[in-house]
Formats: C-alpha cells, sequence, structure tokens
C-alpha cells in the first residue's frame, strides 16, 4: 500500500496548501458585516474564475489517481509472490506510447491554436490527435492479441492478469476522454464555433489527456521492469 | 480575495441572474422524475435508501428471530442466515447510510446552505441518482436470482466469498453484489464531484468557508474521503470479479474445493483485506462526519447558542478525515499480519480519540448554560452524544491488539460497530429529518407520533446492544447460525438472546410509526411557515416554502456572518439570520 500512501500524501499536501490559503484560523464570530467574495466572485476582470468544470476535472483526476495508485500498489502486493514471472513487453507498446504522446502533443497545440484565436488551423490538429487516440487505443488491442497468441494468456500469471487489468482499466478511461475529444471535435467542425466554449473543452481535453498519458507512461515503466529497480531501491532504503 | 466593508453595500457586484441561465424543467417528467434540481434528486436518494433500508430492517428481525429461537422457524437455514447477514450488512452501510447522508441530505443541504441555486453539474447530479437506483435494483435482483444473493458476509472476503461452500458464491448471487457496487461507485463519483465543485464554487458572496454551517464541512469532508476511498472498492470489486469469472489469481491461493484442485494458486486473500478495509475504515468516517457535522447544527439551532470552538470542530473534522486513511488494518490485527503493524495502527487508532473527544467535549459546551429546547431534534442530537461516546468507548478496548483478539469474534465487536456507526448515525438522521423536513414540504412532523418514536428508537436501542456487550465478554460468538451446545455460555445467555430479539421486534415497529408519521404529516401536518426553528442558516431564509427551482428570488444571498448568530446580547430577536448586515453600522474590526 506504500504507492498509495505516497498519492495520499501528495493529495493531502495539496488539499492543506489550498486550505492554506482559505483563512482557517480566522475567527468567524468576530467577523459580523464584511463581505468577503470567494474567488469565484472576484470581481477583477484581469483574472476571470476558474471555471467549475475545470476544478471538476482535477477533484475527477484526483479519483482516477486514488484508483491507478490503488491498482498499482496491488500489483507491488501481489508481485511478492512466487509464482510471478514478468509478462514480456510486446513492442508494438512503444508504437502505442508514441501515439498516445504524440495525440496529448497535438492537443495541446490544437489549445494553443485556439488561444490565438486560429479556429482554421486548430482543426487538422484536433483531428489528428483524435485519430493518434483511435490509434493507440487500437494499438492495445493488438498488443493483447499478440500476447494471446504467444500463450500469454489472462489467467495463466498474475503478470498477465495485471497486464490485461491495467491496459483494460486505462484503456477504459481513454475511451472515456475519447468521447468527449469527438464531441469536441465535431462542434471544432461545425459552421458555427463557439471560441470560448471550445477553448474550454480543448483546455480541458488536454489536461485530461496529459494526465492519462501520465499514467500510461508509469504503467508502462511497471511493465517493462523499471520501475522495479526503483522499488527495489526504495525497500532496501525503508528496510 | 475582495473584502468589502458593511458600510458600502453598493460596492458588492451584483449575482442577478438572467432567467435564460436558469435551466427550466418543461414536463412533468423532467420536473419530478428526471429531474436535474438537486432538491428533487435528494428526496428521490432519500426515498430510495430508506426502502432499501426496509429490507434490510426486515433481514435483521429474521436474523434474531432465528438467534433466539433456533430451529424454529424452518424456512431460516444457515445458508439463509449467512445471506441475511451480508445483505443487511451491506445495506445498511453503503446503499442507507452512504447514500442518505451523500445523496441525500447532501443534495438538499448543500446548495441551500451555501447559498447556489442548485448544484454545479446538475445533468451529472441526476445521472448519479438514477445510476444509484440501478445498482441497489441489481442488489436486490440477488434476492430473486438462482441461489439467492451472496451470503459471503458484508465484508465478502475470498476466498470463500466465491467457492461453493457459500451461498451465492458460485451462483448470481456475488456476481450481482459485485456488479452492484461497481454501478454504485460509479454513480456515487458523479455525485461526489457535484458535492465537492459546488462547496468549492457554487458558495454565495460572503459565504467564505469559516462561514459555512458545520453540517456542510462535515458532508464535504465525507465526500472528499469517499472519493478517495470507494476506488479502493472498486479495484478489490473488479480484481474479485476476474477471479471468479475468468479464472486469474489475485485473490485466491491453491485451494482444494470439494476433493477437487481448482485452477487458482498463489493468490493473496490478504491483499483483498488491504483493499476492502483502504475504503471500509474511511467509510466509518464518511458515514460519521455528516452526522457530526449535521448533529452540531441541530444542537446550536435548539439550544439557541452558538457552537463552542467552531475553528475546533472545523479542525478536527479535517483531521479525522486525514486520520481515518491510516488505521485501516485495526479491522485486521487476527487476519496474521505483522505485529509490528498491529502496534502502529492501534496507535494511529487511539490518536483518533483526540479531535474526536474534542468535538463530544464542544457539543457538551455548547449545551452548557444554553436555552435548551427538548425539541425532537434536539432529543435525537442528544441520544446521539450519548450513543456515540458509549460506542466509541468500546472501540477504544477493539482498538488494542491485545484487547482486541480474544474480542474479535465475539458480539462485542457486533455490539460496538452497532453502537457508534449503526444507531448513533440513525439517531442522527432522525433528528435531521424531524428539523428539516418542514422546510422539505411546509409541513411539521407530529409531534406525538415523534415522542413515541424517539422514545422506542432511543431505549430499544440500548435493550438490544448493551445486553449484546456482555454476550461478548462472555465468549458468544458473531456470525454463528446456532450456538448449540456449548460449554462456556450458560443458559442465561439464551435467555439474554431472546430478550434482545423482542426489543429489536419492538425497535423495528418504532420505526413503522415514523414512516406513518411521513407521509401522515404530508397531508395533515401542521404548518411550518418558513423559518419553524428560528435558525440562522440561509436554508430557512429562502423566499418560498418548500424552495422552487433555483432556490432564490431574483437576486442570489449575501452572507454577513457566521451561522450561529443564536442569543447574541443587546440583538432584538435570540438569534441572526445569516443574511442581515451588521446593525447601525457597527462593524468589528477585522483583524488581518
Amino acid at each position: 500500500m506504500n504507492v498509495t500512501l505516497i498519492f495520499l500524501a501528495v493529495i493531502g499536501a495539496i488539499i492543506v496548501w489550498w486550505l492554506a490559503g482559505q483563512r482557517l484560523t480566522s475567527k468567524p464570530w468576530l467577523e459580523t458585516g464584511s463581505v468577503q467574495l470567494p474567488d469565484h466572485h472576484s470581481a477583477d476582470p484581469q483574472q476571470p474564475p476558474v471555471p467549475a468544470v475545470k476544478i471538476g476535472l482535477f477533484v475527477f483526476l484526483g479519483v482516477v489517481g486514488a484508483l491507478f495508485s490503488l491498482a498499482v500498489s496491488a500489483y507491488f502486493m501481489r508481485m511478492a509472490s512466487a509464482d510471478w514471472w514478468a509478462t514480456p513487453v510486446p513492442r508494438l507498446l512503444w508504437v502505442n506510447t508514441a501515439a498516445l504522446a504524440s495525440s496529448s502533443v497535438a492537443l495541446q497545440w490544437a489549445k494553443r491554436e485556439a488561444g490565438h484565436g486560429r479556429m482554421e488551423s486548430l482543426r487538422p490538429v484536433l483531428a489528428a490527435a483524435f485519430a493518434l487516440a483511435v490509434f493507440f487505443l487500437v494499438g492495445q488491442i493488438q498488443a493483447w492479441r499478440e500476447l494471446t497468441a504467444a500463450g500469454y494468456v489472462l489467467a495463466d500469471n498474475p503478470a498477465n492478469s495485471f497486464f490485461y487489468m491495467l491496459t483494460g482499466l486505462h484503456g477504459l478511461h481513454i475511451l472515456g476522454g475519447l468521447t468527449v475529444l469527438a464531441h469536441t471535435t465535431v462542434r471544432a467542425f461545425a459552421s458555427d464555433v463557439q471560441p470560448d466554449r471550445l477553448r474550454l473543452s480543448l483546455d480541458l481535453s488536454a489536461i485530461y489527456s496529459h494526465f492519462m498519458l501520465a499514467v500510461w507512461l508509469l504503467l508502462f515503466s511497471l511493465f517493462a521492469g523499471w520501475a522495479n529497480d526503483f522499488v527495489d531501491l526504495c525497500r532496501t532504503l525503508l528496510t | 480575495m475582495v473584502e468589502i466593508p458593511s458600510g458600502s453595500a453598493g460596492a458588492i457586484p451584483s449575482a442577478e441572474v438572467e432567467d435564460v441561465e436558469l435551466y427550466h424543467p418543461r414536463s412533468w417528467w423532467t420536473k419530478y422524475v428526471f429531474s436535474q434540481d438537486a432538491k428533487i434528486i435528494a428526496v428521490q436518494y432519500s426515498v430510495t435508501a430508506i426502502s432499501i433500508g426496509l429490507v434490510a430492517l426486515v433481514l435483521s428481525w429474521l436474523m434474531r428471530l432465528q438467534l433466539a429461537f433456533p430451529g424454529y422457524f424452518t424456512f431460516i437455514d444457515a445458508d439463509h442466515y449467512y445471506q441475511f447477514i451480508t445483505m443487511h450488512g451491506m445495506i445498511m452501510v453503503i446503499y442507507l447510510l452512504t447514500a442518505l447522508f451523500l445523496g441525500g441530505f447532501g443534495n438538499y443541504l448543500i446548495p441551500l446552505m451555501v447559498g447556489a441555486r442548485d448544484m454545479v453539474f446538475p445533468y451529472a447530479n441526476m445521472l448519479s441518482y438514477w445510476i444509484y437506483l440501478l445498482a441497489v435494483l441489481i442488489l436486490a435482483a440477488g434476492f430473486f436470482a438462482p441461489g439467492g444473493p451472496t451470503g459471503a458476509g458484508w465484508t465478502l472476503y475470498p476466498p470463500q466469498a466465491v467457492l461453493s461452500g457459500t451461498p451465492g458464491g458460485k451462483d448470481w448471487g456475488i456476481l450481482l453484489m459485485l456488479t452492484s457496487l461497481i454501478v454504485f461507485i460509479i454513480g456515487f463519483t458523479m455525485g461526489g464531484l457535484n458535492y465537492v465543485v459546488t462547496v468549492l464554487q457554487g458558495r454565495a458572496r460572503g459565504m467564505t468557508l469559516m462561514r459555512m454551517p458545520l453540517t456542510v464541512w462535515g458532508i464535504f469532508t465525507a465526500t472528499v474521503m469517499a472519493l478517495l476511498a470507494f476506488p479502493a472498492l472498486f479495484v478489490a470489486c473488479v480484481m474479485m470479479l476476474f477471479d471468479r469469472l475468468l479464472g486469474t489469481s489475485f485473490f485466491m491461493p491453491a485451494i482444494v474445493e470439494m476433493g477437487e484442485q481448482l485452477q487458482h494458486g498463489g493468490g493473496s486473500p490478504i491483499l483483498f483485506q488491504h483493499l476492502f478495509w483502504f475504503f471500509g475504515h474511511p467509510e466509518v468516517y464518511i458515514v460519521a462526519l455528516p452526522a457530526f457535522g449535521i448533529v452540531s447544527d441541530l444542537i446550536s439551532t435548539h439550544a439557541r447558542k452558538n457552537i463552542f470552538g467552531y475553528r475546533m470542530m472545523v479542525w478536527a473534522i479535517v483531521i479525522i478525515g486525514a486520520l481515518s486513511f491510516i488505521v485501516w488494518a485495526h479491522h485486521m490485527y487476527v487476519s496474521g499480519m505483522n505485529p509490528a503493524f498491529g502496534f502502529f495502527f492501534a496507535t494511529t487508532t487511539l490518536i483518533i480519540a483526540i479531535p474526536t473527544a474534542i468535538k463530544v467535549y464542544n457539543w457538551v459546551l455548547t449545551l452548557w448554560r444554553g436555552d435548551i429546547h427538548l425539541t425532537l431534534p434536539m432529543l435525537f442530537a442528544l441520544a446521539f452524544i450519548v450513543t456515540f461516546v458509549n460506542g466509541g468507548l468500546t472501540g477504544l478496548f477493539l482498538g488494542n491488539v491485545v484487547v482486541d483478539v480474544p474480542l474479535s469474534d465475539t458480539m462485542f465487536v457486533v455490539a460496538h460497530f452497532h453502537m457508534v456507526m449503526g444507531v448513533a448515525p440513525i439517531l442522527v438522521i432522525f433528528g435531521a429529518i424531524y428539523h428539516w423536513y418542514p422546510k422539505v414540504t411546509g409541513r411539521m412532523l407530529n409531534e406525538t407520533l415523534g415522542q413515541i418514536h424517539f422514545w422506542t428508537t432511543f431505549l430499544g436501542t440500548y435493550a438490544i446492544f448493551f445486553p449484546m456487550h456482555y454476550l461478548g465478554l462472555l465468549g458468544v460468538p458473531r456470525r454463528y447460525f446456532e450456538l448449540g451446545e456449548t460449554a462456556f455460555v450458560p443458559p442465561s445467555a439464551h435467555t439474554l438472546n431472546i430478550f434482545i430479539t423482542v426489543m429489536a421486534l419492538i425497535v423495528g415497529a418504532g420505526q413503522m410509526v415514523f414512516l406513518f408519521n411521513l407521509v401522515w404529516s404530508l397531508f395533515r401536518g401542521k404548518e411550518a411557515g418558513g423559518n419553524p426553528w428560528r435558525a440562522t442558516t440561509l436554508e430557512w431564509q429562502t423566499p418560498q416554502t418548500p424552495p422552487v427551482h433555483g432556490n432564490w428570488g431574483k437576486d442570489l444571498p449575501v452572507v454577513y456572518r457566521w451561522a450561529y448568530d443564536y442569543s447574541v446580547p443587546g440583538a432584538a430577536e435570540d438569534f441572526i439570520p445569516q443574511t442581515v448586515p451588521a446593525s447601525g453600522g457597527v462593524t468589528r474590526e477585522v483583524p488581518a
């Protein structure tokens, strides 16, 4: 559960940092009459308030992070038993990783184009980002098929089971992001584009996509075995 | 953060909304069934949760009948008994308490108490309820599935949960249970995002975090915890589904079932326990923190006195929330884990007693020299304090490894957690319903029926669970279908079991009075008016009662003071609503 505890410590640090700015030591019973405007009511035009959906997305990413850190904790705990043989990493995963990373980069690019108001040039970039993410998903399924064909089936070994479960969970999250992205893409190609809404959607999609890329890189390093050396090092330090 | 002194009211930016910004339901269906109004969703959540809770109540009667009169009721066999235990536990903890506190009270109270028009994502909020309903239906389908619901115990420990010796292990039971939990968690996440972001982003002008009523603090913190803890249950359920359906060995060790070697091997049942209790312990506080918050508001309002140590109360809620994530393994002292871990977890467990004790002292000090009105909400709040202290004290026993080991498998544990996380939160739920029913319906609940309900419930639950501690100390084991002949259990224990069962039936009957009251008062109850309890918080200041869609008229409320200005010296009334500006320009200096 160490991975989970580290994740929780990070979340806890964020919460403490946020609470520190909320005047938790104020004495509300003495402050009758004053009206402090919460940030989202700020009248300052220079700093538009953070939209609620964006906060919502960050909270959701916290939940997704908890999910994956727990699954990874389980991975490490199960790994300690004697019947564990690491699953080989299909070469295709490198291609998939490249596709997912490019998709993320493309989204960031599209977001920048939208920020400059260049609606025409963002469309192909956005379409490319969408296609690359689809490519990643198809590639993942292809990787599953290669592994199964090579005899590494789901129930054979716990390493295989975790490989399929974790990639599956990650894939489902990518799929969920894709449905939203599809919606955004369709809207970007519509004739009456609302630049503000599109900018927000692209911003959110980019954040989500970067986060899922980070999760994938961590999972990939886990499957490839690099994370294990690091974990061994941590274990030696702890004991 | 911009700060505006009270004299210059004109400087407060207007928060009037254009009419189009409000979502307007177009038909009866979208107004009352597929509603996006948090208040309707709250009622839907509450009715569903209470309905499935009644099923769990009946299950507890059946279990008690079996324990008191073993062999008398032939339709209850060992398999059924375990199914009753499992479903009773799971329904009460997750589908009733969690759903009612967060989905019910959270939906109703958060937008009203922070001065918002609605939740920030109304559509996701609606989905959250319908997914919850789906989860309840999947769960209830277990009763009609071949083989019946699962009988694995509410903790669903593998390997037994998915083996043929356990009811539902190789049938539909366990599958439906796991699926239902997964669906519940997905639905809850949608609702949970709403509760958190509404508190963060939906607060009215002037509603700083430290002016929020403690109810909102409790529900907010509990939701953050639930969002972080439920994924553990999610992962555990998914992995167990894989083990059961696809033959993997996440949790399943090499095992021989009915003389046949199973495919599984090498899996770790302890891994499941870690995941389960990583969710399971925060779950206790997910239920308790909203109760803490609500009870603080009930006590302050009905004792006409500001809450004692508001800042401490807020900090204690946050600290309890944080600590509850590092105590999970105290549920696993007897699982064979490293004793050094046991020592660590015993320490963290006992540390939680400090912020909890702060809360109890502050409730008592709020009552001290208060103008206590023994209304129904107040009675329930007082009963909660007593019950929670009683249940909490036995928690100190069980938190110690050496005391826990002999007691762990006895009725003592059953008595402990029923007092602390069964009866105590339920008492708060009742108190809260008596308190807010007038706002929800516009009518008061009947006082006489309420008194009958209160005294039956309060005295009755003590008659049930106090003797159970004694049974536990005698060594009467929990989870047993029948005791049979044992050397160490005296015959008097059987007599006591009969007494407990009779009391359980009486308490159950008392709840029928409550249900009757809910329905009867809806039509015949006394008209309540907008603010029958003369309370300060925003939900009592709505222009209409019950509040209409959008909650506030054209302009959102502005908050000038904290939520506990009761019996302020020199004030005309013994309460000053949060929306009232400081009178006559007497603004106290705000320390920077």
